[in-house]
C-alpha cells in the first residue's frame, strides 16, 4: 500500500440501490481521506440521504462495497453495530430521544453500547456537550430545546462515540434560518479540528469554506466533483454551474462564507 | 371425519335456533341502543342543568355497573316492584341501557367536536335550536361517532351471550346444552366460537363499508 | 329498614368478594401486559409470519365473547389437556389472554406513533435492534400508552363479573347466594353496583396519579 492509500478512511465502490423499481443510486464511487470534508449537493431525490445511510448500513445497498479503514463493511461478518460505532450520523430531524435529557441522550450509547461505567460516561457526555456549547442545557428535555440547540445535542451524541467519520444528512434543512448559524459553527470547528466528514447540505457558504471536495450528484450518479473553487469557476458540466447558481441565489452568496 | 359428521348432523342444527335467538337480541338492541345514546348525549350537551346532571349520573351508573349485574337487577329485582320481565325483555332492556350509556359518550364527543359556528349559522338562517340540532349538528355528529359506536356494536354482539345467564337460550346457551349432552365441550364451543367470529367479522366489515360510504371528501377531525 | 339491615349484614361477605375480584383484575392485567407487549413488538418489528400470527391471535381473542371463552377453557380445553384448573385460575387465564389482545393494539399504536426516527438514531449509534427497542422505544411507548391502557382496568373490572358463570366466588356470585337466602334482590344487586362503581372510581384515580408521576415535561407536543 502506498503512502497515499494508508490515509484512506472510507472507500465506497459502485453502490447501487433501487426502491420499488426506481434506481436511486447508480454506481457511486469515491474515497475519503482522514481529515477531509466532502460535501454532497444536488437536486432533491437524487439519493444523497440514501447514500449516507448505505455507508452506515442503515440501508443495505443492492450492490457495491464499502471499506472503513481497509475493512469491508458491506459483507462483514463482524456485527454491524460495532462498525456503526465508528461512524457518527446526524439526521435532518435530529431524532433526539424524547424521554431523555440532553445529557442522558449523549450518555446512553456510551452506557449501553460501549459499556462504560456511569462516572466516565457522564464525564465524557458533559465534555461533548461543552464542545458543542450546550453544557448549560444538560438537564433540558428535547422538547424544551430550540431546533438549533437540539441539533447541536445530536451532534454531541454522535461525537461521544469517538467516530472516525461523521455523516451529516442535511443537518440544517429543518431549522429556522436564525438557528442555522450555530449548527454550522459547530460543524466548522469540527472540520478545523481534523474530523473526517461527509455532509449532505444546501448550505453553499459552508460548503465552499469548509469542503475539500464538493460532489455534485444528479440522477443517482456523481456528475462532477472537485474543489469548491473548481466547481464554481471551471465546472465541467453546464448543469453543475446552473445548480450552483440556483443554490447561491436561494441560500446566500459566497461572500458570506468566510465569516 | 367422525367429528365433522357430528358437527353437521348434531351440533349445527341445534345451534341454529340459538343463532336466530342471538340475532333477535342484536337486531332489537342495536337501533334502540343508538337511540338511547343519542337522547342521553343530547340531554347532556343541550339540556338544562338538571337534565344534564341526570344524564351524567346515568352514564356514570351504567358504565360503572357490570352488564350482568344490570341484567340480574332487571330480571330478578324488578318483580319485587311488580314488574316481571321475560328473559328476552330483560336482556334486551339491559343491553339497550348499557349500550346506550357507552354510545352516549361517543356521540357526546362527536357533537362537541362539531364546530360551534354551525349552530349559530343555522339559527341565523331562521332555524330553531332543535331544527338546527336535528338537521345540521346530528348528521355530522353521527358520522364522527361511527367508529366508536361501531365498536360498541361489536361488543353488543359478544355481550348478547349474557342473555343465557337469564335463561334465554341464545347461541352460547344452545352450545352449552349440546356440549353437556354430548360431552364434546371443546369441539362444540370451538364451533360456537367460530360462528361468533364470523358474525363479528361480518359486522366489522359491513360497518367499515358504511363508514366509507358516508365519507365526505376533505373531512377531517377538526374541532 | 329491613332492606338496609340485609345489606349491612351481607356487606362483609360481599366485600370479601371484592378482594377476589381485585385479585382477578390485577392478575389478568399483569398477564395481559406480559403477553400484550411482546405481541405488539412482534407485530411492529417482527417478520411477516410473526405479524400474521399476532394478528390472528388478536382477531380470535377480540372476536369471541368472554362467556364462550370461559366455557371453552373451563369445560373443554383444560379438562381435555388433563389440567385441573380452578375456576379462579381459568378466569385469570381467559381474561388475561383477552386483555393481551386488546393491550397489544394499544401498545402497537403507541409504538407506531413514535415514528422511525428514534430507531434510526439509536441504530446509528451502534445499538442493536433489541437495545433500541428496550432503551429507546419502550420507555416512550409505555408512557404514551398509559391513558389508553388505563381503560383496560374498568373493562376487566366489568368482565370479572362474568366469571360468575363458572362459579368464581367473586362479588356477583356471592350476591346471588345472599339473594337466594334473603330474597332481597334489588338492594343486594344495587349494593354490588355501587361497590363496582367505587372500585372503578378508585382505580382510575390511582392510575391518573401514576400517569401524572410519569409525565415528561413537554412530552407529546409535536415532532422532534
Amino acid at each position: 500500500m502506498s503512502d497515499k492509500t494508508k490515509d484512506i478512511i472510507l472507500r465506497v465502490e459502485d453502490i447501487h440501490k433501487s426502491y420499488s423499481g426506481v434506481e436511486v443510486l447508480r454506481g457511486i464511487s469515491f474515497t475519503v481521506r482522514k481529515g477531509e470534508t466532502k460535501v454532497f449537493i444536488g437536486p432533491s431525490g437524487t439519493g444523497k440521504s440514501t447514500l449516507l445511510r448505505c455507508i452506515n448500513q442503515l440501508t443495505i445497498p443492492d450492490s457495491g462495497q464499502i471499506w472503513l479503514h481497509g475493512e469491508e463493511v458491506t459483507h462483514s461478518k463482524k456485527s454491524i453495530n460495532v462498525l456503526r460505532q465508528k461512524m457518527g450520523m446526524v439526521f435532518q430531524n435530529f431524532y433526539l430521544f424524547d424521554h431523555l435529557t440532553a445529557l442522558r441522550n449523549v450518555e446512553i450509547a456510551l452506557l449501553k453500547v460501549k459499556g462504560m461505567d456511569k462516572k466516565h460516561a457522564r464525564e465524557k457526555a458533559m465534555l461533548e456537550l461543552e464542545r458543542v456549547g450546550m453544557a448549560a442545557f444538560a438537564d433540558h428535555y428535547p422538547t424544551q430545546l430550540s431546533g438549533g440547540q437540539a441539533q447541536r445535542v445530536s451532534i454531541a451524541r454522535a461525537l461521544a462515540m469517538d467516530p472516525d467519520v461523521m455523516l451529516f444528512d442535511e443537518p440544517t434543512s429543518a431549522l429556522d434560518p436564525e438557528l442555522i448559524g450555530e449548527v454550522l459553527e459547530v460543524m466548522r470547528n469540527l472540520a478545523k479540528g481534523g474530523m473526517t466528514m461527509l455532509v449532505v447540505t444546501h448550505e453553499m457558504g459552508f460548503a465552499c469554506s469548509v469542503a475539500n471536495e464538493i460532489m455534485f450528484m444528479e440522477e443517482g450518479r456523481i456528475l462532477e466533483s472537485g474543489s469548491p473553487d473548481k466547481l464554481l469557476n471551471t465546472p465541467q458540466y453546464e448543469r453543475t454551474r446552473q445548480f450552483l447558481r440556483k443554490l447561491m441565489d436561494l441560500y446566500g452568496e459566497l461572500g458570506k462564507s468566510n465569516e | 371425519m367422525n367429528d365433522l359428521l357430528f358437527i353437521q348432523q348434531d351440533v349445527l342444527p341445534a345451534l341454529l335456533t340459538g343463532i336466530i335467538m342471538t340475532l333477535k337480541l342484536i337486531v332489537v338492541s342495536i337501533p334502540f341502543g343508538i337511540a338511547a345514546g343519542t337522547v342521553i348525549a343530547i340531554g347532556r350537551v343541550y339540556g338544562n342543568n338538571t337534565i344534564s346532571f341526570l344524564c351524567r349520573l346515568y352514564v356514570i351508573f351504567f358504565k360503572g355497573t357490570p352488564l350482568l349485574i344490570l341484567l340480574f337487577m332487571l330480571y330478578f329485582g324488578l318483580p319485587s316492584f311488580g314488574i316481571t320481565l321475560s328473559p328476552f325483555a330483560a336482556s334486551v332492556l339491559g343491553f339497550i341501557i348499557c349500550n346506550g350509556a357507552y354510545n352516549s359518550e361517543y356521540i357526546r364527543g362527536a357533537i362537541q367536536s362539531v364546530k360551534g359556528g354551525q349552530l349559530i349559522a343555522a339559527q341565523a338562517l331562521g332555524m330553531t335550536k332543535w331544527q338546527a340540532i336535528l338537521n345540521i349538528i346530528l348528521p355530522q355528529a353521527f358520522r364522527r361517532a361511527i367508529p366508536g359506536c361501531s365498536n360498541e356494536m361489536i361488543y353488543l354482539i359478544k355481550y348478547s351471550s349474557l342473555a343465557y345467564m337469564l335463561t334465554y337460550i341464545e347461541l352460547t346457551g344452545a352450545g352449552k346444552i349440546v356440549a353437556s349432552r354430548s360431552f364434546r365441550y371443546t369441539l362444540v364451543f370451538t364451533v360456537v366460537g367460530i360462528i361468533y367470529l364470523i358474525m363479528v367479522t361480518l359486522a366489522s366489515w359491513l360497518l367499515s363499508l358504511l363508514e366509507k360510504k358516508l365519507y365526505i371528501p376533505g373531512w377531517s377531525q377538526e374541532s | 329498614m329491613e332492606n338496609i339491615e340485609v345489606v349491612v349484614q351481607s356487606l362483609p361477605y360481599l366485600l370479601q368478594g371484592t378482594l377476589v375480584t381485585l385479585r382477578i383484575v390485577v392478575l389478568a392485567l399483569a398477564l395481559g401486559l406480559c403477553m400484550g407487549l411482546p405481541l405488539a413488538i412482534g407485530q411492529v418489528y417482527g417478520s411477516a409470519p410473526v405479524q400474521k400470527l399476532v394478528k390472528t391471535y388478536v382477531w380470535i381473542f377480540r372476536g369471541l365473547p368472554n362467556l364462550v371463552l370461559l366455557f371453552l377453557f373451563f369445560f373443554g380445553i383444560f379438562p381435555s389437556l388433563r389440567i385441573d384448573a380452578s375456576a379462579f385460575s381459568t378466569a385469570v387465564v381467559v381474561l388475561g389472554l383477552r386483555s393481551a389482545a386488546y393491550q397489544s393494539q394499544i401498545f402497537r399504536g403507541s409504538i407506531l406513533s413514535l415514528g422511525e426516527g428514534q430507531v434510526l438514531a439509536a441504530r446509528s449509534l451502534g445499538m442493536s435492534k433489541l437495545q433500541a427497542i428496550i432503551w429507546i422505544i419502550l420507555p416512550q411507548a409505555l408512557r404514551i400508552a398509559l391513558p389508553g391502557w388505563s381503560n383496560e382496568y374498568p373493562i376487566l373490572l366489568t368482565d370479572s363479573s362474568v366469571t360468575y358463570a363458572i362459579g368464581v366466588l367473586e362479588i356477583l356470585t356471592r350476591a346471588n347466594l345472599v339473594v337466594s337466602r334473603t330474597y332481597k334482590p334489588m338492594p343486594i344487586f344495587l349494593t354490588c353496583a355501587i361497590i363496582f362503581i367505587l372500585l372503578n372510581y378508585g382505580g382510575m384515580r390511582l392510575l391518573h396519579m401514576i400517569e401524572n408521576k410519569m409525565r415528561i415535561p413537554g412530552y407529546g407536543n409535536g415532532e422532534r
